[in-house]
């Protein structure tokens, strides 16, 4: 069974073709087009169901040793040899159920969504080719054809949040998206490139069989190397500009590409990477700080945006922030988990907004919105539960993965930057409440024309909401922690692909941010009461932040106003994203424009366009030059001949 | 009856004569002049080809004079008819002033 | 050989004459005085095939070069009463004239290194001097003429016919 696992990405493959050629060049029945496509992601969900059980009939350490699934040789030049090949390991497993899982709901979702938009084939053909790409890197068994697909669903990323293109927009999004993610690629490139000078081969197994004959300082800049690539992907400092301006796609896009699967690739490389990294304690301090970094910057951006997709945006910017803290802190399968979780609920977020949306006559400002909670139920309370599990309250999912990343961070020795996490997570609760309060509570400040239309979405679109609901309940209790008395199955699970440090003792990986005072985790009985303490620390944080954004928009509701008006040069900077895209643009942006408008004028033009003309005149020159041989007189024609006579007869008498 | 000149004498003059009409191809003017030049570099290449097979006892050189000798004649008749029209068309056999062809 | 002397002289005096009477060919300035000079030259040079044991082809270049042919060009050129060559055109040589001199010398001493310095290739044939007087100048030729080189013998003759039917229809009047 293990080795059908090339079916997995092969059925979105055949969707994407079939909706592709066939249904653009037909023009094929709606029904049919949603159904290759569904039908598409349903066979690749079941298939993913079927081999996972089939791993988990082996015994746990032979699970990360099944031999990869090749397919044919790809590139044999040289030294270099590369195949198409698939590797099934708890790591790749996972990561394909929650991807074809969540983009099956999503593509079922979506069929209700985009009905009324004249792009629907393109868009389900665009869709498909993107999970193709996605289960291609996440299954690939070696760094080439991962990277296929890496690039892949990049340039999926540019079709999907560019769909609307007609519209300057979601154009420019989509090329922003594109080019900053190749500064992301031109990295991951590069760390290729040293891997495989230093270790001759790009297949994982090799590498990771090999890593250790590489000095401390290679693997330090590959690591350093693939974190920017990752950084590009999954939108970390200061790469992560791209994916505000994404949501300018449609929204099962945002909740697919840009919240569940595309941006997640990054943690799943370092995660994958993660024998490479335990060897650059440097390049771990480097992601544990930019990923606590992005989740406190990104959750102070948050607090005020006022459209509800960017304010999920920044939310997905910042939750990425904390998967990259936990692989940082060398907790690989607490990031994979908190990965899982989030997909469950930020795309159940996702297409909440969307479903609102869809209410509220395509509107987006929340300051527009209100008091619909009872009008949208279904969204109203699938939204409710998401927001829950993303602020983390005990019960639902985001709960165990979120906490078992803080707990991480402080047992390791990183005091600072549990704080910085915790601190992020305060902020969320806050302006995800935020979210729903405006939204859905208060006086609905919409328009009476929309005020008629609110209805709840059909059952296309709430039953995928409804499914993802109770997987965010759910789907936390694979990962319990020791010290609730469960046991974490999730972490066992993936232990012999990612290392199974045990629980309550953390890798002391790095030293940098430890602090002077109590090293931590002096015993597996101060450590459980430690644990138990700050998860009491995370879910008071959250309830402080949610009734902050209880006082502020239910019960005092002109005091945000007048706050922002007395703080009001902080209130600019943070609304304005301090800015950094004006920076961004000011910096890199307006210099590679004028060095390429001077390159198209001068070298474009001056030179290449010149040396055509040059050419052509040259051949005008010499036809009026040897126009002059024509002179009409015998003469000189039989002057020509002697002229050749005597050259030819200098030949011959050599 | 032998010759006791060796045939590079021969040959010589025969080289001579063939520049000299050249020469006079290309100088003179008047298109019969030319013509006339014409035919006399043709004669001194039969002088070769005479020399040449009288001097490897052979008698190929001598029918080939022959059939130039009959190509000359069919080029003088043809030549001359046209040396003729020219003058009726263009009241000229200078060559230089017959320069339709020019660009 | 008291022969040779002979020869030698015949030669060197015909030789001469031939060379002289070319050069006043291509430098006299009325066309009637190159022909005259060309007639010499011709029997000049049919002197030298008699020379060269081709008594045939002295005869044919007599009849035929120095008779047919200068008689036709002879009166084309009274018929057409070309007028002499204004004398100062001769004087002054245009630029492509001098270099087509300059060529013609070139040509020249290729011609002459060629002959000097190749030996004359070939093997001998069959055809010594005795063995033409054994058969007679004109069978021998003849013989060869209408076995080994039949087929450029008929073609000749259709270009002779040709060249006739040629030079009829070039000079009929238009009616």
């Amino acid at each position: 069974m293990i080795e059908l696992v090339w079916l997995i990405p092969l059925f979105p493959a055949i969707g994407f073709l079939f909706n592709g050629l066939i249904g653009r060049w037909v023009g094929l029945d709606k029904r049919i087009v949603g159904w290759t496509a569904c039908s598409a992601l349903g066979l690749s969900f079941l298939f993913s169901i079927l081999i996972f059980f089939s791993l988990l009939q082996l015994a746990p350490e032979a699970r990360a040793a099944v031999p990869d699934t090749v397919l044919f040789d790809w590139i044999v030049s040289g030294d270099l040899k590369t195949v198409i090949g698939y590797k099934v390991d708890p790591l790749s497993i996972i990561m394909a159920l929650v991807v074809s899982g969540v983009s099956f709901f999503i593509h079922i979702y979506s069929v209700g969504y985009m009905h009324d938009d004249p792009g629907f084939t393109r868009y389900f053909a665009y869709l498909n080719l993107f999970v193709f790409m996605m289960l291609t890197l996440v299954l690939a068994n070696n760094f080439l054809f991962m990277f296929v697909g890496w690039e892949g669903v990049g340039l999926c990323s540019y079709l999907l949040i560019g769909f609307w293109f007609e519209r300057d927009a979601p154009a420019n999004a989509g090329k922003k998206a594109f080019v900053v993610n190749r500064v992301g690629d031109f990295g991951f490139l590069l760390a290729m490139f040293l891997i495989f000078v230093h270790l001759g081969t790009l297949e994982f197994n090799g590498v990771f069989a090999g890593a250790h004959s590489l000095d401390a300082v290679t693997v330090t800049i590959i690591t350093l190397l693939l974190f920017v690539g990752a950084a590009g992907k999954s939108v970390q400092i200061p790469l992560y500009v791209w994916l505000p301006d994404a949501m300018e796609g449609p929204t099962p896009v945002s909740s697919l590409i840009h919240a569940a699967t595309m941006v997640t690739s990054g943690v799943y490389m370092i995660a994958r990477c993660n024998i490479l990294y335990s060897m650059a304690p440097v390049s771990m301090a480097v992601v544990a700080i930019v990923g606590a970094a992005t989740a406190l910057f990104a959750a102070s951006m948050g607090l005020l945006q006022f459209d509800i997709k960017r304010v999920l945006a920044y939310s997905t910017i910042s939750q990425l922030g904390y998967m990259f803290l936990a692989v940082g802190v060398g907790a690989f399968s607490a990031g994979i988990f908190h990965l899982m979780t989030h997909a469950f609920f930020k795309g159940l977020l996702f297409l909440g907004a969307g479903s609102v949306m869809h209410a509220m006559s395509g509107e987006l400002d929340m300051r527009n919105m209100g008091g619909i909670w009872k009008r949208t139920p279904i969204t109203f309370w699938t939204f409710l539960i998401a927001t829950l599990a993303i602020v983390g309250i005990p019960g639902f999912a985001g709960f165990f993965s979120k906490d078992e990343i803080l707990w991480q961070a402080f047992n390791s020795g990183h005091r600072y930057l549990w704080l910085v996490g915790a601190v992020a997570a305060g902020m969320t609760a806050f302006y995800m409440f935020r979210l729903v309060f405006v939204t859905f509570f208060g006086r609905c400040r919409a328009s009476e024309e929309v005020k008629k239309h609110i209805h709840e979405s059909p059952p296309v679109m709430t039953i995928p909401l409804v499914v993802l609901a109770c997987l965010s309940v759910i789907g936390g209790y694979v990962g319990i922690p020791h010290v609730l008395g469960g046991r974490n199955f999730f972490h066992e699970f993936l232990a012999p692909v990612l290392g199974g440090h045990p629980e309550g003792a953390g890798h002391a990986a790095f030293s940098l941010v430890r602090p002077a005072f109590a090293s931590g985790g002096a015993g597996e009985g101060a450590g459980i009461n430690m644990e138990l303490l700050l998860m009491g620390v995370s879910v008071a944080i959250a309830i402080i932040g949610i009734c902050i954004a209880f006082y502020l928009y239910i019960w005092k509701t002109k005091v945000p106003k007048r706050l922002g008006e007395r703080f009001k040069t902080i209130y600019t900077i943070v609304f304005n994203k301090y800015y950094v895209d004006e920076i961004y643009e000011a910096c890199f942006v307006n210099s590679t424009k004028r060095l390429g408008t001077f390159l198209w004028h001068r070298f474009d033009d001056g030179v290449i366009d010149r040396s055509v003309n040059l050419v052509a005149d040259l051949m005008l020159w010499l036809g009026r030059v040897l126009r002059r041989i024509q002179t009409g007189r015998v003469q000189g024609y039989a002057l020509g001949i002697i002229l050749g006579a005597v050259i030819i007869i200098a030949f011959l008498i050599r | 009856m032998l010759s006791s000149v060796p045939p590079i004498y021969f040959l010589i003059v025969s080289a001579v004569i063939f520049a000299i009409g050249a020469v006079g191809v290309l100088i003179r003017r008047n298109a019969i002049v030319i013509f006339m030049c014409i035919e006399m570099m043709l004669s001194a290449v039969n002088l070769t080809l005479i020399t040449a097979s009288h001097h490897l006892n052979s008698l190929d050189g001598v029918v080939m004079v022959f059939f130039v000798m009959t190509v000359a004649a069919a080029e003088a008749a043809v030549g001359l008819a046209i040396f003729v029209l020219l003058f009726r068309g263009r009241g000229t056999i200078k060559v230089d002033e017959i320069n339709l062809l020019k660009w | 050989m008291a022969g040779s002397a002979f020869y030698w002289s015949v030669f060197i005096i015909t030789a001469l004459t031939a060379i002289f009477a070319a050069v006043m060919v291509i430098t006299r300035r009325n066309p009637i005085h190159s022909a005259m000079f060309l007639v010499l030259n011709f029997l000049c040079i049919a002197v030298l095939y008699l020379l060269l044991n081709s008594q045939f082809i002295a005869i044919v270049q007599v009849m035929i070069y120095a008779g047919a042919i200068m008689m036709l060009v002879i009166f084309v050129i009274m018929l057409l009463s070309v007028e002499e060559e204004e004398r100062q055109r001769m004087m002054r040589f245009s630029p492509a004239q001098v270099m087509g001199l300059v060529l013609v010398l070139i040509l020249f001493a290729q011609l002459i290194y060629g002959v000097a310095v190749a030996v004359l290739p070939g093997d001998l044939g069959e055809f010594s001097p005795e063995r033409i007087a054994q058969l007679g100048d004109i069978k021998a030729v003849a013989g060869l003429l209408f076995t080994k080189f039949l087929l450029p013998f008929e073609v000749a003759s259709i270009l002779l016919l040709v060249g006739i039917i040629g030079a009829v229809i070039l000079s009929k009047k238009e009616r």
